[in-house]
């Protein structure tokens, strides 16, 4: 029992509790079905994304140019789907998964063979790779009507479609589904497979890690290449679902994904955190926001709401990696 | 005869043309208890990392069981049954003691998955085989460094070693835990494992080993089974020469002159009581005592940082009241720590930075710094204190231990300091530059009347250098004696009899 009390998973599951009794006492509305689905919905992308930070957190590392690599892999491929006039849905989520998977590799080089603090690297390639995609491929947002059909068509998916009282329509995102799916693949990979321990041996000491035989060059760029690759992935789907392929969109979310994985339990040092905290840090992160528009907080004021979450959870997982230095 | 378990035939090892190994040639048999002896710097841990496969030799091959075995990796090294359990260990904080074990040998097995039955089995049996307690599911990190260690050694057994390295393996334990982990080192003897055993220290290396190999600057210099060997002759192999019999004078000056510092009834609650005592111009004193005796609460007052103390301090006749570091340096008081690593250098700035960082306030009395007299000036010191690098704006980092303390030493020659403590000045310095330091020391102290309180626990270092020695026990003063008349043993039974 004071195991599973000790446990950072436990600790942010009654936080998120208490703030889902807060926020539906403050707001009975918050309670309703159509908008527990709503909130589900929205954890998809920023949850996707934050599995990807997890990953390159937990070895040691820090990737803050997912929002980026998102959106440059989502713009590519749908401008090349309107070049081509492509019908299909399953080969641009590839595309734009494997564009992503590249960048990582970016990520991964100057981290792994140019030896450099993963914080730099991320933020110039981010930085690079915005500047590019506005730059050279383009800046216009491709609307509604422009948009692939198909895509909106399979974004669309519900998983669970009903009437409420009212008349309208309320229906679960089958979009869900896929984030449970990839956070189930990303658990397995951590908790299961070798270069998974490879990536929390690394995170908690990467010279020990080297002389345990773990090959420390193919954990970097795994992690990075993962994480570039499910940041491509999440940026098509994030189009899909919103209907607007707007190549500045999800600038500065990289934040949110950081106070996400931060407040999940991983440890901003490497080697500790789970898929599970990360995704109830996803999904305190988003009721914290759809809890502060419900109750008509400005968005201005939500971006000081998740620099407090990061600071916080940032300075409780410090204080806990420093207590269990000294004992 | 069988052939050795492993020979390491005419080794050199060269880092940037740099010598680390010269020449070495080294055999161990097997299960052999043979013990790696030399100061730091003399190309211990790079013999360590050659056989463990961490480094290519330049020239020279290895053989184990008399094949020559070619391009060596950590992967193979493992393979020809060489484990190595570094002075850190090497395991995983983060992760528990089972996983710890069991991690190697899932990588060695190859698969792409984790088995987390097949992890505890491992792990149990590693830990039965040991006989020993330890909790399987507990997070590392939260065992005490004998229970690390004892882990670091079940994991290292787990692949069937012949030939199990340890390095440095009782700097961090208490003398309890380092009989318990002799008896453990025999008990894997008897078991026909070889250790390689890596130490500075004396006592325990002719305890525990039957084969003695000295190092001294990247050359073996004496090898030969325990019998041959006592301290006197380790020293002499490790050091190159008879440890130095020669001893400080202090001449007092022509002139009668106030003591540089003296202290009246000075008291620090929790930290030591009543301490008086007086350094004279050109004094070098000696102050030991056991940790905990208070000597470093001492010297930090002295320097300023134990604010709380009461009594009288008095510096070239004035009494002085010590609040801050600050004040300390204004009245000329120098403090070179133990941890010069984190607390007295910039290791990443340059040596001028570092030799400059008390003097910018002198160098700089119209507000803005004279750099071309700072440059002189730092230039100046590197040539005194003998500082051996290609120029001065180099990295500290980049310095050998003997030369960061030198610019440590020289950072506070520069800053017109009158009084210098140093607390375990030569602490993990080599010997060579080790003399070096002290003739630096008692050549300066001649020439500008500065005094030094010298904290050591390094006997013949402080028999060598001070005139005096000061010994602290429990917070008190128990014991002030000149060592002109004293030799070596008689001073470290005095340190024995206080505990």
């Amino acid at each position: 029992m004071s195991a599973l009390l000790k446990r950072s998973e436990t600790v942010i599951f009654l936080v998120l509790l208490a703030a889902v009794i807060i926020t539906g006492l403050l707001n009975p509305a918050a309670w309703q079905l159509s908008n527990i689905f709503s909130l589900l919905r929205a954890n998809v992308i920023t949850g996707i994304m934050a599995l990807g930070v997890l990953v390159v957190m937990i070895s040691g590392g820090i990737d803050i140019s997912v929002p980026y690599f998102a959106m440059a892999a989502m713009y590519v491929t749908i401008l090349g789907m309107l070049k081509t006039d492509y019908a299909g849905i399953f080969l641009p989520f590839v595309v734009s998964t494997a564009i992503g998977l590249a960048l990582g590799g970016l990520n991964a080089f100057f981290v792994h063979t140019v030896r450099m603090i993963p914080m730099i690297v991320t933020l110039g390639t981010g930085t690079m790779v915005r500047g590019f995609l506005l730059g050279v491929i383009g800046t216009s947002n491709i609307n509604r009507d422009q948009m692939p059909g198909q895509l909106i068509d399979f974004a669309s998916t519900a998983l669970v479609k009903m009437q409420a009282p009212d008349g309208s329509t309320i229906e679960l995102s089958a979009m869900v589904l896929i984030y449970v799916a990839l956070a189930l693949v990303v658990h397995f990979i951590l908790a299961h497979t070798m270069i998974g321990r490879g990536l929390y041996a690394m995170g908690g000491d990467r010279e020990a890690a080297r002389r345990a035989g773990f090959n420390v060059r193919r954990i970097t760029w795994f992690a990075y290449c993962l994480s570039g690759a499910l940041a491509g992935f999440a940026g098509l789907l994030y189009v899909s679902m919103s209907w607007l392929a707007n190549p500045r969109d999800l600038a500065g979310t990289e934040m949110d994904l950081l106070a996400a994985v931060v407040l999940g339990g991983a440890s901003i040092f490497g080697g500790r955190g789970s898929v599970l905290g990360t995704m109830l840090g996803v999904f305190m992160l988003v009721l914290v926001n759809n809890s502060l528009i419900i109750l008509h907080v400005s968005t201005t004021w939500q971006r000081v709401a998740v620099g407090l979450i990061v600071i916080t959870a940032c300075a409780v997982t410090a204080w806990r990696d420093r207590r269990a230095a000294a004992a | 005869m069988p052939s050795p378990l492993i020979e390491l035939r005419h080794i050199k090892k060269y880092f940037a043309g740099v010598k680390a190994l010269d020449d070495v040639s080294l055999t161990i048999q097997p299960g052999e208890i043979h013990c790696l002896a030399g100061e730091n710097g003399s190309g211990k841990s790079t013999i360590i990392k050659i056989i463990s496969g961490v480094y290519e030799p330049t020239e020279g091959e290895i053989l184990f069981s008399g094949v020559p075995a070619r391009g060596l990796t950590p992967i193979s090294a493992i393979s020809h049954g060489v484990q190595v359990i570094f002075q850190d260990f090497s395991l995983f904080g983060n992760l528990t003691v089972s996983e710890n074990l069991a991690l190697s040998s899932e990588l060695s097995s190859g698969r792409h998955l984790v088995n987390w039955k097949h992890v505890r089995d491992v792990a149990r049996q590693a830990v039965e085989s040991l006989n020993v307690k330890l909790d399987l599911d507990a997070e590392l990190g939260t065992l005490p460094t004998s229970g690390q260690q004892l882990v670091a050694i079940a994991r290292a057994l787990m692949s069937n070693p012949r030939l199990l390295i340890m390095d440095e393996p009782t700097t961090a334990l208490t003398r309890r835990e380092v009989e318990v982990l002799f008896r453990l080192v025999r008990e894997l003897q008897g078991r026909g494992i070889a250790i390689l055993f890596v130490s500075h220290k004396m006592r325990e290396m002719l305890e525990i080993s039957e084969q003695i190999t000295v190092l001294r600057n990247g050359r073996v210099v004496g090898s030969g089974p325990r019998e041959q060997w006592d301290e006197l002759s380790i020293t002499r192999a490790m050091i190159g020469h008879d440890p130095s019999a020669e001893t400080y004078h202090w001449q007092p000056p022509a002139e009668p002159m106030p003591p540089r510092m003296e202290l009246k009834g000075v008291s620090l609650a929790g930290g030591y009581s009543d301490i008086s005592f007086a350094l004279q111009p050109g004094e070098i004193v000696g102050l030991s005592g056991l940790l905990g005796s208070g000597r470093t609460e001492l010297a930090m007052t002295l320097f300023g940082m134990c604010p709380s103390y009461s009594g009288t301090i008095r510096i070239d006749g004035q009494d002085v009241r010590l609040a801050n570091v600050q004040e300390a340096i204004a009245h000329g008081v120098a403090y070179v720590p133990e941890d010069r690593l984190h607390e007295g250098l910039f290791l990443t700035q340059s040596i001028d930075h570092n030799l400059l960082a008390c003097s910018y306030a002198r160098l700089a009395r119209s507000g803005l710094i004279d750099f071309a007299e700072a440059g002189r000036q730092a230039d100046g010191m590197v040539r005194e204190m003998q500082i051996v690098a290609p120029s001065g704006d180099r990295p500290v980092m980049q310095l050998s231990g003997g030369n960061q303390q030198r610019v440590v030493i020289g950072r506070w020659l520069m800053s017109d300091a009158r009084l210098l403590v140093l607390n375990g000045p030569t602490v993990g310095v080599d010997v060579g530059s080790k003399a070096g330091i002290h003739a630096k020391i008692r050549e300066l102290v001649r020439r500008s009347h500065i005094a030094v309180l010298m904290i050591s626990d390094d006997v013949p270092e402080l028999v060598q250098n001070c005139s005096r020695i000061v010994l602290m026990h429990r917070g008190g003063l128990v014991d002030d004696f000149p060592t002109a008349d004293v030799t070596e043993s008689a001073v470290a039974d005095k340190l024995k009899a206080l505990t």
